[in-house]
């Protein structure tokens, strides 16, 4: 019995998440007394698992796998929990990971605990503290079926480093049918998505028009951080979809979200409160997200913003 | 084609939330219940395929008689019949087998669910009822076209989207992207009242254990208020945010 994790990774390297839902899953094994299994499919160097507590790695190596398929995946790591008699199968909160939990949930019988953002409170029966009602609430969820799987909310847990050596032993799996064939792919492969940032930048409607985000853009790199927009804003095509946050948009757990002339309605909140420390910029000291944000300036970003970028490029020379 | 669209009755997004008996239940008193916005997209595409392609369309909730008002407003909008599993939706694996039963019976060609709910946020219903009824999945699905028995659906990715060939019978997981806001329909007084009329069955539930269960709720501790820095005084806020805040 032991401890299973997918530990993804993207063209041969690890994404931040793998390393943080093996920390995870480490604490986890620690509490059950046992050990944590990875799965890594087409990664380069699994090696660099052991630094966060795992103990064996299963390499699958597929040219069939190159490509992200929820269906065969959830089937990988079927067989691998089953050759691992593991009980726990922890997963992360990607967008990838969300979607082949649920068929994963169904090929082991295991109940599926998802968004959760802190290891057991206990383990008999086996209980997890996991966010709920857009993130107004949390629910502390027990899981009853001998098997259980668990999706990591990004950012909850972080890092931990561990001094250890994984094994690594090749895998392979059957590869069933996907049903599911990737025609194209639209991406852009050179910026940091909103899913994978620790620090996420944003931008409302009060920046006027599309013209004037070359600011948002130049405060995101200099903190390596995404981009993101409000609802209006991607709806009136100044930014893609894809930015769009909130309720109906992506879910944004970052360590930092810096919102500039975001007014904070609650369905904008609904997607970005489980994320730690919130900054906002508005000119309006009545705007709601004041009373969502720990630090705040009030103030026009036309301004505030250019001169943000200046002092963090000087704090970051400093560094 | 025969569609289902899987409607889940939900606390409208301003609603206040509060629980009740030490915690452990969610108090629904003064809430108001509205159609899960992710479904509501997907019930609006349902409406084109049954405008454009001819389709049937029905919908289907798992929950006690008090989700009725929320069907209705489904056949009001357009849907042809609906379903109502007659037992308390209580996780979603509990709640993915009775619509599967429900999809079985049917003989259902599309089954259309919204990618999470706005409630309990698992997104675990559309994956789950793809798993148990053998059907294709697609998630975070933002356009769907059918042509036969073949599927073309767009899904969104983390940092943008992906086109995939897929074949019915198919569940997807959809969202916003599905139609646009501006198509969404509301119901108008004819809608109302034909809705009335149109069949709203009861099937009693398949025997089905949830496996998971939430025994307590927890409020997030209430915030401290802002700290605020002024426009003036910058190089503070990056020192808060440095050695505060620990963020960067
Ligand atoms: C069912 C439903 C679902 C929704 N889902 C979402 C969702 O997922 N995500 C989402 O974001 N919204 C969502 N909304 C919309 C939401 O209610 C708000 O309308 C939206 O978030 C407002 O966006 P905004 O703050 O950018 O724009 P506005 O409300 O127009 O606010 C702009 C803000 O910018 C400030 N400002 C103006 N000029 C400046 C300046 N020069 N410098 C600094 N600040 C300035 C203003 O003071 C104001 O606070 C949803 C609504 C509904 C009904």
């Amino acid at each position: 019995m032991s401890v299973l994790v997918y530990t993804e990774s993207e063209q041969g390297k690890f994404k931040k998440t793998a390393f943080e839902v093996a920390s995870y899953a480490k604490a986890v094994a620690t509490q059950l007394g046992t050990t944590v299994t990875a799965v890594a499919i087409n990664a380069n160097d699994a090696s660099a698992l052991g630094n966060y507590g795992v103990d064996k790695v299963l390499n699958v190596s597929n040219s069939q796998l190159d490509a992200f398929n929820a269906k065969t995946y959830a089937d990988v790591l079927k067989q691998a929990a089953e050759k691992e008699n593991a009980k726990v199968v922890i997963v992360s909160s990607s967008a990838d990971s969300k979607y082949l939990a649920p068929l994963l949930a169904v090929g082991l019988n295991a109940g599926f605990a998802s968004n959760v953002v802190d290891v057991p409170s206990s383990t008999s029966p086996f209980t997890v503290k996991r966010t709920a009602f857009t993130n107004k609430a949390f629910s502390m969820t027990t899981i009853d079926t001998d098997v259980k799987l668990v999706a990591v909310s990004n950012n909850a847990f972080g890092l931990v480093e561990s001094s250890g050596n994984a094994s690594a032993e090749d895998f392979s799996p059957t590869l069933p049918e996907s049903g599911v064939t990737v025609q194209s792919v639209d991406k852009a492969t050179d910026k940091v998505t909103i899913a994978d940032a620790e620090i996420v930048v944003s931008g409302g409607r009060g920046l006027k028009g599309p013209e004037n985000w070359g600011m948002i853009e130049e405060l995101a790199e200099v903190l390596g951080a995404a981009t993101a927009c409000s609802k209006p804003v991607s709806d009136l095509g100044w930014r893609p979809h894809s930015e769009h946050v909130g309720q109906t948009g992506k879910p944004v757990a970052a360590n930092l979200y810096i919102a500039i002339g975001i007014s904070g309605a609650i369905q904008h909140l609904a997607g970005i409160n489980a994320s730690k420390v919130k900054v906002v910029i508005n000119t309006d000291a009545e705007a709601p997200f004041f009373k969502a944000a720990d630090y705040g300036v009030v103030g026009d970003a036309f301004e505030v913003v250019p001169q943000l970028i200046e002092k963090l490029k000087a704090f970051k020379a400093q560094q | 084609m025969k569609i289902l669209v899987c409607i889940s009755h939900v606390p409208d997004t301003t609603s206040k939330i509060n629980f009740t008996d030490d915690n452990s239940k969610f108090d629904t008193n003064g809430v108001q219940f509205v159609i899960n916005p992710n479904d509501e997209f997907g019930l609006t595409r349902a409406m084109w395929f049954k405008e454009k392609q001819g389709a049937s369309v029905d919908v289907v909730n798992v929950g006690g008689a008090e989700t009725e008002p929320t069907l209705r407003k489904a056949l009001a909008i357009g849907a042809d019949s609906a379903i109502r599993v007659n037992t308390a939706a209580l996780d979603g694996f509990q709640v993915a087998k009775q619509l599967a039963k429900v999809v079985q019976d049917g003989g259902y060609d599309l089954v259309i669910a919204g990618r999470e709910s706005i409630d309990y946020n698992g997104g675990m219903v559309p994956g789950m009822l793809a798993g148990l009824t053998n059907a294709n999945f697609v998630n975070n699905c933002i356009n769907l076209e059918v042509d036969g028995t073949n599927a073309t659906a767009v899904r969104e990715i983390d940092g943008g989207k992906e086109t995939v060939a897929t074949t019915l019978p198919l569940v997807i997981g959809g969202q916003k992207g599905l139609v646009e806001e501006s198509d969404l329909r509301i119901p108008n007084m004819r809608g109302i009242m034909m809705a009335r009329k149109k069949p709203l069955t009861v099937v009693e539930p398949v025997d089905a254990n949830a496996e998971t269960s939430a025994v307590a709720f927890e409020k997030p501790t209430p915030k401290g208020a802002v700290t605020l820095v002024s426009p003036d005084n910058l190089d503070e806020l990056v020192n808060l945010l440095h050695n505060e805040a620990k963020v960067i």
